[in-house]
C-alpha cells in the first residue's frame, strides 16, 4: 500500500476540462499526446505490430466514439479518455512498491518507472481504464499531464500546457487548477455544469467533462407576416409585379 | 513500507524540446496548416501547430500530429526503379537517377516530337498545379489534370459560375459572426482545422448548427440538429427551401437587385437562336426593366427594377427578368415540401420549419457592423448589414451526378437570403471573388509536335466555342473533359483516363505519367477493372498503354503497375509553393500563400517530384525551362519558385516581391524571397482593411486593391449569376443553333442538363438501371484521422482506423434479419464486395456506408499480408462502376453531365448475409503485392523515442 499526501485545503489540483459539446473526435489530442510523450518523460510509448495484424500501442489518451439514444434523437458521442488525476486514486494506494504516487504540490498522479515492478495492480484498481502497461519495458505508464511541458521554461508561456490542450482544434480541452475556484477552468465548470466521471466510486477525479449544450432554440417566429397564406394565393408571383426595388 | 516514488522519480522539467525548430507547411491533408518541426540530432522530435499561422493558429489535427510516423514509415520508396517482370508482378530493379531521367526523357521526347497529346499527365492530390499544369502546357499536351474531377469539381464549378467563389477553397462561413450554419455533406473537409475551430466558436456563441448528411459522424455529431437526408436528394431539399422562401416573401429583394442578375432581362424566343440569352444594349451591357424608363442597362445606379413581368423591347423582342423565371421554376408543385419529403427522407413540416428558421435569422436578426464602405457605384455606406446565415457544403453534394445543379441551387438560396459575403454569412476567401466565369477558355486546341499550348489547360468554358472537340464533336482530351460529355470539366476527369486510354477512346496514348494518385486502388472507381486496363496487352503482347511513369513517396498499390518509378520525398524533405497561382492559403481576411522548406535531409536515393519535373522540362527543351542555347533555366525548384514569371511581375509567390521585397502580388523577382518566407514562418499574408472585408463582389475599395495586386484583371462589379448564360449557350447548341453543336447521341443530354437554372433530377446511374433490386444507397466517408492523409503506412493512424465495417441502420438491419458483426455481401449492378456489418442509429434508413480507403491490398504500404487493412478492410470502390449502365451509343462516364465529376455516391446496392464459411476475410482479395527491392524490414515493436528523458 502506498499512501497519499495529506489533503491540504486550497491545494493545487491540476487537471483537464473536456468539452463534449465541441469534441468532434478528430484524434488530435490522442496523436499529439503520443508524439509528445513517446519522446518525453515516460519515453517511449511503444507500438506492437506497427505494420502487421494486431497493431496495438501505448497511448495516454484515447478517444472513444459511440452512440447514445435512439434514432434521430440520439447522439454520436466522441469521448476522450485519459487519467483523471483523482484526489484519492486507488491506483496509488494499491501500489505495492511506491512507484505509483500522487504529488502533493500539484496533484498530478505519476509512476516512477525505476521502482515499478510491472505487477499491474494499479491497472486493475483504476475504474477508468487510464493506465497503460508497457509490456516491452515491463512497467506501467500513464498520462503525466505533460509534467515535462507545463513547467518547461524553454517553452513560450502560452504553450506551457499539456500537448492535448494546445493542439485541440475544437477548443474542447482546457487545463488549469481545479483546486482554485477562481481559475478559468473552475469557472468554466461552474458555468457549464461540468461533472466528474462516476463520482459514486469515491476516487474524486479532478478532471471534469462539460456536457453538450442544449441545442439553441431557433425562434422560427411567424414567417408568414408578409401576406396571405400561400394556399390563398393563386399566383404568388403577382405580389411581385408592383414591387419596385431600387439600389 | 513502500518507497516514496515521488522523492526518487527523475523528472526533467525544462529540457529543451529539441536542438532546432523549423517552420514549414503540413501536408498530412489538404488543409495546409503551418507547423513547427522540432528536431533532435537531425530526427523529428515533435511537430506542433504554428501559433502565428493564419490557417490553424497553433492547433494541429490528429493527422498533422502523427506526421512523424508518415516521415519514418518503412513504406517509403528507396530509389528509382524500373520494371523487369510483367506489370503487376512487382519485379523491379533499382536504377540510378541518371538512368531514370534518361529513360523518361527518351519516352517523352519521342511523344513530344510526334504527337504530344499522347502524353497523359495526371497528378493526383497535387499541391503544385501551377507548376505541373504549366509544364503540361509547355510540353504541348492537353491531357493534364489533377484529382479534382473525382473530388470536388461540382463545388468549384457550381460556385465559380454562380457567385465567383466556391465552398471550401474559395470561401468559408463567417465564423466570427454567423448565427446559423447549415452544412451539407460534410463529415470532415479539406479545411480541417478552421472548420473545427469555427464550429466551436459558433457553439460557444449559441449559434445553431444544422447538419444535412445521411450519416451522423464527424461534424454532424456536434450539430444541434442532424437531418439524415437520403443521398442525392439535397438539391430537392434546397429547392424546396427556396420555394418556401419565395412563397412566404422571405426574399432579400434589395440584395438581388444590387448584386445579382435577378433583374436582368432574358430573351423569350422559343426555338430562336437568342432564346434564353440576356437582352443587351449596343455596348453589350445586359438590360433590366426600370419602372419608369423600361429597358435600361442593368448596372445603372438609378435603376428602379421590376422583377416580375413580361415585356417587349423596342426591337420587338419579348423579355422577362431572371427573377420571374427563377420564381416560376421553384414555385412549381414539384418542389413543394409535400412533394419532396418522402424522397428526401424527412417530413414536409421539417422542411417548412427549417425554411422558417433560416428566414427568421436572416430577416429578423440581421447583423450590423459599424464599418463604413464604398460600393461600386461610388456610394458611401456608414455600416455593413449582413444576413447571418451561413452555408457550407462539400463531398455529399459534389459526388453525385446532380451535384453541379445542387450546388448552384444552394448558392441561389444564399442569394435569396442576401447572404453572400455579408457579415455573418458565407464569405469569399481572397483572391476570390473572380469574374463569372473567370478567364479565357481552356488551352488544348491545335496541339502539335514540339509546340507549347498557349494559356491554361484547366480553364473555363464560356460556351460551345471554348470546348475541346473535333468538328464532329469527338473529344480532344483523353478524359473527355471540356467535351459535350462534360462541358464544364474544369478539373479534368482522372477517373476516365486509364479506361479511355485502354479503349483508345478517342485515341491511344503512348505514356501515362502520374504523380501521387493511387489509381490501381482507392483512387479508382472499380480498381480491378483499372488494373485490367493497366495490364491489357494487344495482339503482339505489347501493353496497350505502352509506358507508365509514376512518382510517389510510398509503396502504394499503383507502384507495381508502373514501368518507371520516380521516388518522391516526404513533405518534410522538400520545397513547395502553395501558390497564389493555384490554390493559396487565402481566407476571408485576405490573400496569402505559403511554402514548404526541407526540414530534414532524405536518407534515401529520392528526389522531390517538382525538381524532377523541372529537370525533365530542361532535358526535353521545353521553352520555359531552358535558356537560349538550351541549358537549364532553373537549377532547382526553389530557383523556379523565386524566378519564374508567368506574366511580368507575377510569379508563384505573391509575398515580398520586388528587388527589395517591398511589393505585394506584382513585382520583380526577389532573390531573398524564400528567406523572407522562412523568417515569417513560411507563409505570407496580406490583411484586408475593415472597409474591404465584405461585399467584395461590389466593394469598390476591395476590387480596386485586388486589381492592383494582380488578383484580377479589372475592378468591375462581379454580378452573381442566378441565370447562367454559358449553360444556356450549350443548350442552344443542342437545340440546333450555332456552328458548334453536340453530336446526335449527346444532343438530348446537353439540352436537358445544360439548364440555365438549377433543377433536380435523379442521379444518372439510378435513372438508367432498375434500382428495385438495389434498395439501398451506399456512400463512403473519410474519417477525421485519415482524411486526405494518404495512408495506413502510418503506425499510429492505423491503430485508430485499421479496418472498416459496413454501417447500416439498426432498425433496417433487424427488419432484414441481419445482426451486428454479420459478414455480408454488398452487391451492385456491377459487382460485389464482402464486408462485416455494424449497426447504428445515426444513419438514414435507406443508406449504408463505410469509411473510405481504409482497406488496402495485401502487401502494399509495407503492411504484412495478415494486416487488418487487407483482411477485413474493404473498398466500396469494387462495386462502383466508372461507366453508366450500358446504353445504345458510346459509353458515358458515371459522372455529372456538366462537370464530369465522378458520381461516387450515386451507388445503389443490396446487402445479404454471407453463406456459412464465407466469413472472416474480405473479397475481392487480389494477389499479394511483393515489395520493391531493398525496402527496409518492418519492426515487431516500434519504440519511437527522440530525446526522451528516461529511455
Amino acid at each position: 500500500m502506498t499512501s497519499l499526501p495529506a489533503a491540504q485545503p486550497g491545494a493545487k489540483k491540476l487537471g483537464l476540462v473536456i468539452d463534449l459539446d465541441t469534441c468532434v473526435g478528430c484524434q488530435a489530442c490522442a496523436t499529439n499526446c503520443k508524439e509528445w510523450n513517446t519522446s518525453g518523460h515516460m519515453a517511449p510509448l511503444p507500438d506492437h505490430n506497427p505494420y502487421s495484424a494486431g497493431q496495438e500501442g501505448v497511448w495516454f489518451n484515447r478517444v472513444h466514439s459511440y452512440e447514445a439514444g435512439d434514432g434521430e434523437e440520439g447522439r454520436t458521442v466522441h469521448f476522450p479518455r485519459s487519467c483523471l488525476h483523482c484526489e484519492t486514486p486507488a491506483c496509488v494506494t494499491v501500489c505495492p512498491t511506491g512507484a505509483s504516487y500522487k504529488r502533493a504540490e500539484d496533484g498530478i498522479v505519476l509512476v516512477n518507472t525505476d521502482i515499478c515492478i510491472g505487477c499491474q495492480l494499479c491497472a486493475w484498481a483504476c475504474p477508468y481504464g487510464a493506465r497503460e502497461f508497457d509490456d516491452d519495458a515491463g512497467v506501467m505508464k500513464k498520462c503525466t499531464l505533460c509534467v515535462d511541458r507545463i513547467y518547461n521554461e524553454t517553452i513560450p508561456e502560452p504553450q506551457r500546457q499539456p500537448a492535448c490542450v494546445t493542439t485541440c482544434p475544437a477548443n474542447a480541452r482546457h487545463f488549469g487548477d481545479l483546486g482554485d475556484p477562481s481559475s478559468a477552468v473552475s469557472q468554466l465548470v461552474a458555468e457549464r455544469g461540468g461533472y466528474e466521471l462516476m463520482p459514486e466510486l469515491g476516487y474524486k477525479p479532478v478532471n471534469r467533462y462539460l456536457p453538450p449544450r442544449r441545442a439553441p432554440k431557433a425562434d422560427a417566429g411567424p414567417p408568414r407576416d408578409a401576406g396571405p397564406l400561400p394556399s390563398q394565393i393563386t399566383n404568388p408571383l403577382l405580389r411581385w409585379v408592383d414591387k419596385v426595388l431600387s439600389r | 513500507m513502500p518507497a516514496d516514488g515521488g522523492s526518487t522519480d527523475r523528472i526533467v522539467y525544462s529540457a529543451p524540446i529539441g536542438d532546432e525548430v523549423k517552420t514549414t507547411t503540413c501536408y498530412m491533408c489538404a488543409c495546409r496548416c503551418g507547423i513547427r518541426v522540432h528536431l533532435k540530432d537531425g530526427r523529428v522530435r515533435y511537430i506542433e501547430g504554428n501559433p502565428d499561422h493564419p490557417v490553424n493558429k497553433g492547433v494541429l489535427c490528429g493527422k498533422g500530429s502523427a506526421g512523424i510516423m508518415t516521415q519514418y514509415s518503412p513504406a517509403r520508396l528507396q530509389a528509382p526503379l524500373k520494371r523487369v517482370g510483367p506489370r503487376g508482378s512487382g519485379e523491379y530493379a533499382e536504377i540510378s537517377w541518371e538512368e531514370a531521367m534518361e529513360t523518361a526523357t527518351g519516352w517523352l521526347k519521342h511523344v513530344r516530337e510526334t504527337d504530344p497529346k499522347k502524353l497523359a499527365f495526371f497528378t493526383g492530390r497535387d499541391q503544385s498545379q501551377s507548376l505541373t499544369g504549366f509544364w503540361a502546357a509547355q510540353f504541348g499536351t492537353p491531357n493534364f489534370a489533377a484529382h479534382g474531377g473525382f473530388c470536388s469539381v461540382n463545388m468549384a464549378a457550381g460556385g465559380l459560375y454562380t457567385i465567383g467563389g466556391s465552398f471550401w477553397e474559395f470561401g468559408e462561413p463567417d465564423w466570427e459572426h454567423a448565427k446559423y450554419l447549415m452544412i451539407f455533406g460534410v463529415a470532415e473537409d479539406h479545411d480541417s482545422n478552421p472548420i473545427k475551430t469555427g464550429l466551436a466558436a459558433l457553439k460557444q456563441r449559441g449559434s445553431k448548427i444544422v447538419s444535412v448528411n445521411p450519416v451522423r459522424t464527424g461534424y454532424s455529431a456536434i450539430a444541434d440538429e442532424w437531418v439524415g437526408i437520403r443521398p442525392g436528394t439535397d438539391g430537392l431539399f434546397v429547392m424546396s427551401l427556396i420555394r418556401e422562401l419565395i412563397l412566404t416573401d422571405r426574399v432579400d429583394g434589395e440584395f438581388l437587385v444590387r448584386y445579382t442578375n435577378a433583374p436582368w432581362l432574358v430573351v423569350r424566343n422559343p426555338g430562336g437562336a437568342d432564346d434564353g440569352l440576356f437582352a443587351r444594349d449596343a455596348d453589350g451591357k445586359p438590360l433590366a426593366w426600370d419602372r419608369a424608363r423600361g429597358a435600361i442597362p442593368a448596372d445603372d445606379v438609378t435603376l428602379s427594377a421590376v422583377l416580375v413581368g413580361d415585356f417587349t423591347l423596342e426591337d420587338g423582342r419579348r423579355v422577362q427578368p431572371v427573377f420571374n423565371l427563377m420564381a416560376e421554376r421553384y414555385l412549381s408543385a414539384d418542389y413543394a415540401p409535400e412533394a419532396v419529403a418522402e424522397r428526401c427522407g424527412m417530413t414536409a413540416e421539417r422542411i417548412r420549419r427549417l425554411a422558417a428558421e433560416i428566414a427568421d435569422i436572416a430577416f429578423n436578426h440581421p447583423l450590423t457592423l459599424d464599418i463604413p464602405w464604398t460600393d461600386v457605384w461610388g456610394r458611401k455606406h456608414d455600416k455593413m448589414v449582413g444576413r447571418p446565415v451561413a452555408f457550407h457544403a462539400m463531398r455529399g453534394i459534389s459526388a453525385h451526378s446532380n451535384g453541379f445543379h445542387t450546388c448552384r441551387a444552394l448558392h441561389i438560396l444564399q442569394m435569396l437570403l442576401g447572404a453572400v459575403d455579408t457579415p455573418g454569412s458565407w464569405r469569399y476567401k481572397s483572391p476570390f471573388p473572380r469574374p463569372i466565369p473567370p478567364g479565357p477558355g481552356p488551352a488544348g486546341k491545335g496541339a502539335k509536335p514540339n509546340t507549347p499550348l498557349t494559356g491554361n489547360i484547366l480553364s473555363f468554358t464560356h460556351g460551345p466555342d471554348d470546348l475541346l472537340v473535333e468538328d464532329d464533336g469527338t473529344p480532344l482530351r483523353i478524359d473527355h473533359s471540356f467535351s459535350w460529355e462534360a462541358p464544364l470539366g474544369l478539373h479534368g476527369m482522372m477517373h476516365t483516363v486509364i479506361g479511355n486510354a485502354e479503349k483508345g477512346d478517342p485515341y491511344k496514348i503512348d505514356t501515362l505519367f502520374m504523380f501521387m494518385a493511387n489509381m490501381a486502388w482507392n483512387s479508382a472507381m472499380n480498381p480491378m477493372e483499372t488494373i485490367r486496363c493497366l495490364t491489357a496487352q494487344d495482339a503482339n503482347g505489347d501493353y496497350v498503354i505502352p509506358h507508365v511513369i509514376y512518382s510517389d513517396a510510398y509503396f502504394s498499390e499503383t507502384v507495381p503497375y508502373a514501368d518507371l518509378i520516380l521516388p518522391d520525398t516526404t513533405y518534410l524533405e522538400r520545397w513547395d509553393a502553395i501558390s497564389i497561382l493555384d490554390r493559396p492559403i487565402g481566407s476571408s481576411h485576405g490573400p496569402g500563400d505559403a511554402i514548404r522548406q526541407p526540414v530534414i535531409k532524405p536518407d534515401r536515393d529520392v528526389r522531390p517530384f517538382q525538381e524532377v519535373l523541372i529537370e525533365l522540362g530542361a532535358r526535353l527543351g521545353l521553352p520555359a525551362f531552358v535558356k537560349e542555347g538550351g541549358s537549364p533555366k532553373f537549377k532547382d525548384y526553389p530557383d523556379y519558385i523565386v524566378n519564374h514569371q508567368r506574366m511580368p511581375g507575377v510569379g508563384p509567390l505573391a509575398g515580398w516581391r520586388g528587388e527589395d521585397g517591398t511589393k505585394k502580388g506584382v513585382g520583380e523577382p526577389n532573390k531573398d524571397q524564400l528567406q523572407r518566407y522562412i523568417d515569417n514562418g513560411c507563409f505570407w499574408r496580406h490583411n484586408l482593411a475593415p472597409e474591404e472585408s465584405y461585399f467584395k463582389h461590389a466593394n469598390a475599395t476591395y476590387l480596386a486593391n485586388a486589381k492592383a495586386m494582380g488578383m484580377m484583371g479589372n475592378s468591375n462589379q462581379i454580378v452573381l449569376q442566378i441565370w447562367s448564360e454559358p449553360l444556356q449557350k450549350f443548350r442552344l447548341a443542342a437545340e440546333g443553333h450555332g456552328a458548334k453543336q453536340p453530336p446526335a447521341h449527346l444532343r438530348e443530354r446537353v439540352r436537358t442538363y445544360c439548364d440555365p437554372l438549377p433543377f433536380w433530377y435523379a442521379p444518372l446511374e439510378q435513372q438508367q438501371h432498375d434500382t428495385d433490386p438495389f434498395p439501398l444507397s451506399a456512400v463512403t466517408q473519410r474519417p477525421m484521422a485519415m482524411y486526405h492523409s494518404w495512408g495506413s503506412m502510418n503506425a499510429w493512424l492505423r491503430q485508430i482506423h485499421g479496418s472498416n465495417k459496413l454501417y447500416m441502420s439498426r432498425e433496417r438491419a433487424i427488419a432484414e434479419g441481419l445482426a451486428q458483426d454479420d459478414w455480408v455481401w454488398v452487391e451492385s449492378r456491377s459487382g460485389r464486395v464482402k464486408a462485416q456489418l455494424s449497426l447504428m442509429e445515426g444513419v438514414n434508413r435507406d443508406t449504408v456506408w463505410t469509411w473510405n480507403a481504409i482497406g488496402k491490398r495485401a502487401g502494399a504500404w509495407m503492411l504484412t499480408p495478415d494486416a487488418a487493412e487487407a483482411q477485413r478492410g474493404f473498398l466500396l470502390n469494387h462495386v462502383i462502376s466508372e461507366w453508366l449502365p450500358a446504353q445504345t451509343g458510346p459509353r458515358m462516364a458515371n459522372a455529372d453531365p456538366i462537370t464530369g465529376q465522378a458520381a461516387w455516391y450515386d451507388l445503389r446496392v443490396k446487402v445479404s448475409k454471407c453463406a456459412p464459411g464465407e466469413e472472416g476475410v474480405t473479397d475481392p482479395f487480389p494477389t499479394m503485392l511483393d515489395p520493391p527491392p531493398d525496402m527496409p524490414a518492418t519492426p515487431d515493436i516500434l519504440r519511437y523515442n527522440e530525446g526522451g528523458q528516461k529511455p
